[in-house]
C-alpha cells in the first residue's frame, strides 16, 4: 500500500519555459488517443478517395473532399472540446438533455426524408443528423444525472429513472426510424449505469426484460398481427443467420460483403477489387466501408484498422481510470462503450456475424454528422485526460 | 491492476476497478472475436471467397462454332450448315413478380409450341446444369416469331434471339443412315471422356459418321468473358477474354454420291425393305451403303412431332432408322455358297474338278433336302454347281464337314458373325451357327435338339440359323476376290480443313489375312462369273447383256413367316474385281428377281462414273 501511494514527480520539460506546445495544452493531451482517431479518419478519407472515384459522374473526389472537410472540422472541434473543462457539461445536463430530445424530435417536423426515414436536417452544405451528435449529448447528460441523483431515491428508483432518461431519446430515434442508432443509445445508457454502480441484480432484471422485449418484438407481436419492427428491419436483424441468394434481400448483401472481405486475402486486391467496385456490396461508402478496406487492402489493412480501434478503446478505458472526478469516469465509460458497441456491431455486420442494423463505423464511414460527433466525443475524452493531468500537475509540479 | 499506480485517478475505488476490469475484458473479447473472424475469412477461407468474387463478376458468352461439312469422295457436299435463329431466355432478367413471370413463361410456351410446364422444366434443367447461362427454348424459330418478339421486346424481358448453326442436307435423304444426325449433348454424355470439354447445350453427333468422327467435325466454340457489375451490366473496358470460334474440319467420305444415289433409287423402285453396300475389295472403302426405307435427316434439326416420332421409332416392321446393310440379321441363301466352297476346298473335302451327282435331293438322317424348284442338275463340278446354284452339291459339302467345324472355321475367318470394324455405330455382330453353339444351347435347355448334320447342310446353303448382313457378306466376298485379305470396311476417307488442305487420311488397314490357294479362288470366281453371264447361270437374265464381265451369285433365303428374301452379291470386273456389291431385299423373292437388278443399277452407276472420269482425265492430259 505504501508503494502505491508514493508518487514521483515526472520531469516536466515544458514546465519551466512555457512554449507554444504548452500554451496549446498539447502535453496534457493523450497523444496516442489523438493519433488513433486521426489515423482512422485519415485511413477513411484515403479509402473513400480510392473506392468512390466513379460514384459521382464528373467529380471523382466528391466523397473524398467532403469527408476530408468533415475530418478537419472534427479535429478542430476535438481540440476546442479538449480545452474546455468537461465538468461544465455536468451543470448543463438538463439543457443538454432537453436539446437532445428536441433536436431528434425536430426531424419529424423539418426532417429530410431518405429511404423512408427522417433522420436529418437538410442544411445548405450538408445534411445534419442530430441523432449522431445525440450519442455524445446522451453520454454527457446521463452521466450528469447519475452523479446528481446518486443520493436521491432508492436504488430501484434510481435505476428506473436512468432507464427512462435513456429510453426517451432512444424511442424518439427508433421512431424516425433508425433502429441502429437507438440501439447505440441503449448501449450508452446501460454502460453509464454500469460504470455508475447500478447493482448487478438490477442488471439481471434488465437483462431478463430485454430478452422478453426481443421475444415480443420478433416473435409474439408479428404472431398476433401487430408487428413493431418494419419488415425490412426484421429481415435485416435475422437474415445474417441464413444468408440467401436473392440479390434483393439483406442476406445477399451481407453475403456479398463477406465475399468481398474474404477475397482480399492477406494483402488485398487494390484496384482489382470487384466486389466493392462493381456494386456487389451496397452502401460501400457508409455502412459497408469495412468491406471495402477488407477487399482492397486485405488482412493487412483491415487488421490495422481494427488495431487502431483497439488502441482508441484502450485509451478511452484508460482515461476512465484517470479521471479526476466521477463525472469524468462516467462520461469516459459511456464514450468507450459507444465506440466499442458501434465498432463491434458494424465490423461484425461486415464480417457476417452481426445483423444489419445501419450503424456507421466511427470515423471511417462517410458522413459529416458521424465523423464530427465521434471527433467531439474524442475531444471530451481529451478534456478528461487534460483535466486529470492538470490536476496532477497542480498538485505535484508547482 | 493493469494501471500504473501513479496514473490512477482519485475517483477510483475497488468496486469500480472491478467493473472497469470486466469492461476491459469484454472489450478485449469482442475485438478478439472480430480479429479471429477477419483472420478466418481472409487467411483461412480467402481462396474460396476470391474464387467466388471472380465468379461473381464475370459472364461467359459462348459462340457456337459451325460443324465441319461432310463431303463425298469427289467433294460433293452431303451435309453443311445453315444459320438459324434460336430463342434464348436469360432467366435472371425475368420479371421478379411471380405472376408476371408466370404470364411471360406461359406466353413463351405457347409461342414455342409447348406448355408452361415444359418451359419451366426446361429452364430448371438447364439452370441446374449451368447456372446463369441462357436457356435455349427453341432452335430454328421462324422469322415471323422473331419479328414479333423484337417488336414486343418490353413484353418479353430476358428473351434473346441468337444466331445458331443448323445441319443442312442439300441432297435430302441421300445417305441418311451413313450421315446420322446431331443433337444436344445429354447430361450422361457429358460424363464420358470423349465429351470432356463440352458444356451443356453443345451439339454432338448422335449417329452415323457424325458420331464416329464427331471430334473432327466439332469445332471449338468461341468464348467471350466480360466483367459485369452487380446488375449484370457489362463494365467499361471489361472484356477479359475473347476467343473466336474455330469451325470444325470437313470430313471427306469414301462414298460416291452417284453410286449411292443409284443404289437408293434402285431400292426405292422396288419399295422393299433391305440394304445394299458397294465396297472397294482391296481397301475396304465403302462407295455406297444404304437401307430402305430411309428417312429425312433434317427432321432432327427441330423438335420432332408426335407423328414423326411414331413414324421413326414406333414402327417395328419398317423401322426406317435401322441401317439394314450393317444391322440386318438375315440368312443369306445361296450367296453363302462361295464361302462353303472355299471351306471345302481348303479343308480337303473337295477338289476343283470333283464331280458330284445331283439327283435333285439329298436325304440326311431321314430329312429330305431338295433343290430350289426341285430341279435335278445331274453331275456337277464346283464351277457348274455355282453357275446353276446346285443345292445338292453344297448340301453334300455341308454333310462332309458337319462335325469337323471346317465350314464354321472358314466362315468365321472370312468375317461372318463377327464385328467388321466399320466406322459406323450400330452394326450387328450376327450369328454363325456351330456345333458348340447349338450343343451349349441344348445343354441349357434353350433348344430341343443338339447339333446335327442337317444344321450344317442348311448352313452350307446359307439357311437355318445363320444371321448376317450385306456388310459381312461383302467383306467375305472381297476376301475371296482379293486373295484372302479381310479388309476393314470404312467410310471416312480424310479430314480436310476449311481451306481444303488434308489434315488426316484414314486407312484402317486390313483386319487380317487368310491364306487361300489362288487356284481355288479362281475356280470360285469362274463359277460366279458363269452364274452371272453364262447362258445357264442363275442371274444370266439380269447380267447376260452387261458390258462389263462380272461374277455374281443370287440368293433366296427362306425366312418364315416372311416371304423369301432376295440376295445378290457381285464382284466386278471379272476376273480381277475392284468392287463388291451386295444387295438384299426382304420378301423380294428369288435373288434374280429383285436384288440382282438393283445390284446391276448400282454397277451401271459405278462403271458409268469410272468411264466418264477416265475419258475426262485423258482429255485433260491431251
Amino acid at each position: 500500500m505504501y508503494a502505491t501511494r508514493t508518487r514521483r514527480a515526472r520531469p516536466e520539460p515544458f514546465a519551466l519555459r512555457p512554449g507554444i506546445a504548452e500554451r496549446l495544452g498539447l502535453p496534457y493531451m493523450d497523444a496516442q488517443l489523438g493519433l488513433a482517431a486521426l489515423g482512422l479518419a485519415a485511413f477513411g478519407v484515403f479509402t473513400l478517395g480510392q473506392a468512390t472515384q466513379h460514384d459521382v459522374p464528373g467529380s471523382p473526389n466528391y466523397f473524398l473532399d467532403r469527408q476530408a472537410i468533415y475530418a478537419v472540422l472534427g479535429l478542430i472541434g476535438m481540440y476546442v472540446l479538449a480545452r474546455i473543462d468537461y465538468s461544465r457539461f455536468r451543470e448543463l445536463r438538463v439543457g443538454i438533455y432537453t436539446f437532445l430530445c428536441v433536436s431528434v424530435s425536430l426531424v419529424f417536423v423539418f426532417g429530410f426524408a431518405a429511404r423512408g426515414s427522417r433522420r436529418s436536417f437538410d442544411l445548405p452544405f450538408f445534411s445534419f443528423q442530430p441523432s449522431e451528435l445525440g450519442k455524445l449529448l446522451l453520454v454527457l447528460a446521463l452521466a450528469g444525472f447519475v452523479i446528481d441523483g446518486a443520493r436521491r431515491g432508492s436504488p430501484w428508483q434510481r435505476t428506473v429513472r436512468y432507464l427512462c432518461l435513456g429510453f426517451a431519446p432512444a424511442a424518439l430515434v427508433f421512431m424516425q426510424p433508425d433502429l441502429g442508432t437507438s440501439l447505440v443509445y441503449g448501449a450508452i445508457t446501460l454502460a453509464v449505469m454500469y460504470v455508475g454502480g447500478v447493482r448487478w441484480t438490477h442488471f439481471a432484471v434488465i437483462g431478463a426484460g430485454l430478452v422478453a422485449i426481443v421475444a415480443v418484438v420478433l416473435v409474439i407481436a408479428p404472431a398476433v398481427g401487430t408487428p413493431i419492427l418494419k419488415g425490412y428491419q426484421e429481415e435485416r436483424l435475422t437474415s445474417f443467420l441464413n444468408p440467401s441468394a436473392d440479390p434483393s434481400d439483406a442476406g445477399y448483401q451481407q453475403n456479398q460483403a463477406k465475399i468481398a472481405i474474404g477475397s482480399g486475402e492477406k494483402t488485398g486486391r487494390g484496384d482489382r477489387a470487384t466486389q466493392t467496385r462493381l456494386d456487389f456490396v451496397p452502401e460501400r461508402h457508409t455502412d459497408f466501408i469495412f468491406a471495402v478496406i477488407g477487399e482492397r487492402y486485405g488482412f493487412a489493412g483491415a487488421a490495422l484498422v481494427l488495431s487502431l480501434y483497439a488502441l482508441l478503446i484502450w485509451r478511452a478505458l484508460r482515461i476512465v481510470t484517470l479521471s479526476k472526478n466521477s463525472y469524468g469516469t462516467l462520461v469516459a465509460g459511456g464514450i468507450a462503450a459507444m465506440l466499442l458497441f458501434q465498432v463491434f456491431v458494424n465490423v461484425g455486420m461486415n464480417l457476417g456475424i452481426m445483423p444489419i442494423t445501419g450503424i456507421p463505423l466511427p470515423l471511417l464511414s462517410y458522413g459529416g454528422s458521424s465523423v464530427l460527433a465521434t471527433f467531439l466525443a474524442v475531444g471530451v475524452l481529451q478534456s478528461i485526460h487534460m483535466q486529470a493531468r492538470l490536476s496532477q500537475r497542480s498538485r505535484f509540479a508547482w | 491492476m493493469y494501471l500504473r499506480s501513479d496514473e490512477r485517478g482519485p475517483a477510483m475505488n475497488n468496486r469500480l476497478a472491478l467493473r472497469l476490469a470486466l469492461f476491459g475484458g469484454v472489450a478485449l473479447a469482442l475485438l478478439g472475436v472480430l480479429f479471429f473472424r477477419l483472420w478466418f475469412l481472409q487467411i483461412l477461407k480467402g481462396d474460396e471467397y476470391l474464387a467466388e468474387a471472380r465468379n461473381n463478376r464475370t459472364r461467359e458468352f459462348r459462340v457456337t462454332a459451325p460443324r465441319g461439312e461432310i463431303l463425298d469422295r469427289t467433294g460433293k457436299v452431303l451435309v453443311d450448315n445453315r444459320t438459324s435463329l434460336a430463342l434464348q431466355l436469360n432467366a435472371e432478367k425475368l420479371p421478379e413478380d411471380p405472376r408476371e413471370r408466370r404470364a411471360e413463361l406461359a406466353q413463351l410456351g405457347e409461342l414455342t409450341h409447348g406448355s408452361l410446364r415444359q418451359v419451366r422444366k426446361l429452364i430448371h434443367k438447364e439452370l441446374k446444369l449451368s447456372p446463369g447461362a441462357p436457356v435455349t427454348l427453341r432452335r430454328d424459330v421462324g422469322h415471323y416469331l422473331v419479328y414479333y418478339l423484337e417488336e414486343n421486346q418490353d413484353r418479353f424481358p430476358g428473351v434473346e434471339v441468337q444466331r445458331v448453326f443448323v445441319r443442312n442436307y442439300p441432297r435430302g435423304t441421300l445417305a441418311a443412315h451413313i450421315l446420322g444426325n446431331v443433337g444436344e449433348v445429354s447430361e450422361e454424355e457429358l460424363k464420358e471422356p470423349r465429351y470432356k470439354r463440352l458444356k451443356p447445350g453443345d451439339e454432338i453427333g448422335q449417329d452415323g459418321v457424325e458420331y464416329t468422327y464427331d471430334h473432327h467435325l466439332r469445332g471449338r466454340p468461341g468464348l467471350t468473358k466480360i466483367q459485369v457489375d452487380a446488375l449484370g451490366q457489362p463494365t467499361k473496358n471489361g472484356q477479359l477474354l475473347s476467343q473466336p470460334p474455330i469451325p470444325g474440319n470437313n470430313l471427306k467420305l469414301s462414298i460416291d454420291a452417284g453410286v449411292q444415289e443409284a443404289g437408293e433409287a434402285a431400292m426405292a423402285s422396288f419399295g422393299l425393305r433391305g440394304g445394299f453396300i458397294t465396297m472397294d475389295v482391296h481397301s475396304g472403302e465403302i462407295l455406297a451403303l444404304g437401307s430402305y426405307p430411309t428417312f429425312d435427316p433434317s427432321v432432327f434439326t427441330r423438335p420432332l412431332t408426335q407423328a414423326q416420332v411414331d413414324e421413326l421409332y414406333r414402327d417395328p416392321i419398317l423401322a426406317p432408322l435401322t441401317d439394314r446393310a450393317i444391322a440386318g440379321l438375315y440368312p443369306t441363301g445361296s450367296t453363302f455358297k462361295p464361302i462353303t466352297a472355299i471351306a471345302a476346298l481348303e479343308s480337303g473335302n473337295l477338289t476343283p474338278s470333283e464331280v458330284i451327282y445331283d439327283p435333285g435331293q439329298l436325304v440326311v438322317g431321314g430329312q429330305v433336302f431338295t433343290n430350289a424348284g426341285e430341279a435335278a442338275n445331274g453331275s456337277v463340278s464346283l464351277v457348274s454347281a455355282l453357275e446353276v446354284s446346285s443345292d445338292v452339291f453344297f448340301y453334300t459339302l455341308g454333310l462332309r464337314m458337319w462335325d469337323s467345324g471346317d465350314l464354321q472355321h472358314w466362315a468365321h475367318a472370312l468375317g461372318i458373325g463377327r464385328p467388321t470394324g466399320i466406322d459406323l455405330p450400330g452394326g450387328a455382330e450376327g450369328l454363325l451357327p456351330s456345333q458348340r453353339w447349338r450343343n451349349q444351347l441344348y445343354k441349357e435347355g434353350e433348344t430341343e435338339r443338339p447339333w446335327s448334320a442337317g444344321d450344317n447342310v442348311q448352313l452350307a446353303t446359307g439357311q437355318g440359323d445363320l444371321q448376317t448382313n450385306p456388310l459381312q457378306m461383302a467383306v467375305a466376298y472381297a476376301a475371296i476376290a482379293n486373295g484372302g485379305t479381310i479388309v476393314t470396311p470404312h467410310l471416312g476417307k480424310e479430314v480436310d480443313d476449311a481451306a481444303g488442305r488434308v489434315l488426316e487420311e484414314f486407312d484402317p488397314g486390313p483386319r487380317r489375312h487368310v491364306r487361300m490357294d489362288p487356284q481355288y479362288r479362281e475356280a470360285i470366281l469362274e463359277g460366279l462369273h458363269d452364274a452371272a453371264q453364262n447362258g445357264g447361270g442363275t442371274s444370266f437374265d439380269v447380267f447376260g447383256g452387261f458390258p462389263i464381265p462380272v461374277a455374281g451369285k443370287t440368293g433366296t433365303a427362306q425366312r418364315p413367316p416372311y416371304e423369301d428374301q432376295s440376295w445378290y452379291g457381285v464382284l466386278a470386273p471379272y476376273p480381277h474385281p475392284r468392287i463388291v456389291t451386295f444387295v438384299t431385299m426382304e420378301e423380294g423373292g428369288f435373288g434374280a428377281e429383285a436384288a440382282a437388278p438393283a445390284a446391276k443399277t448400282i454397277l451401271e452407276a459405278y462403271f458409268a462414273n469410272q468411264l466418264s472420269r477416265g475419258t475426262g482425265s485423258e482429255e485433260g492430259e491431251g
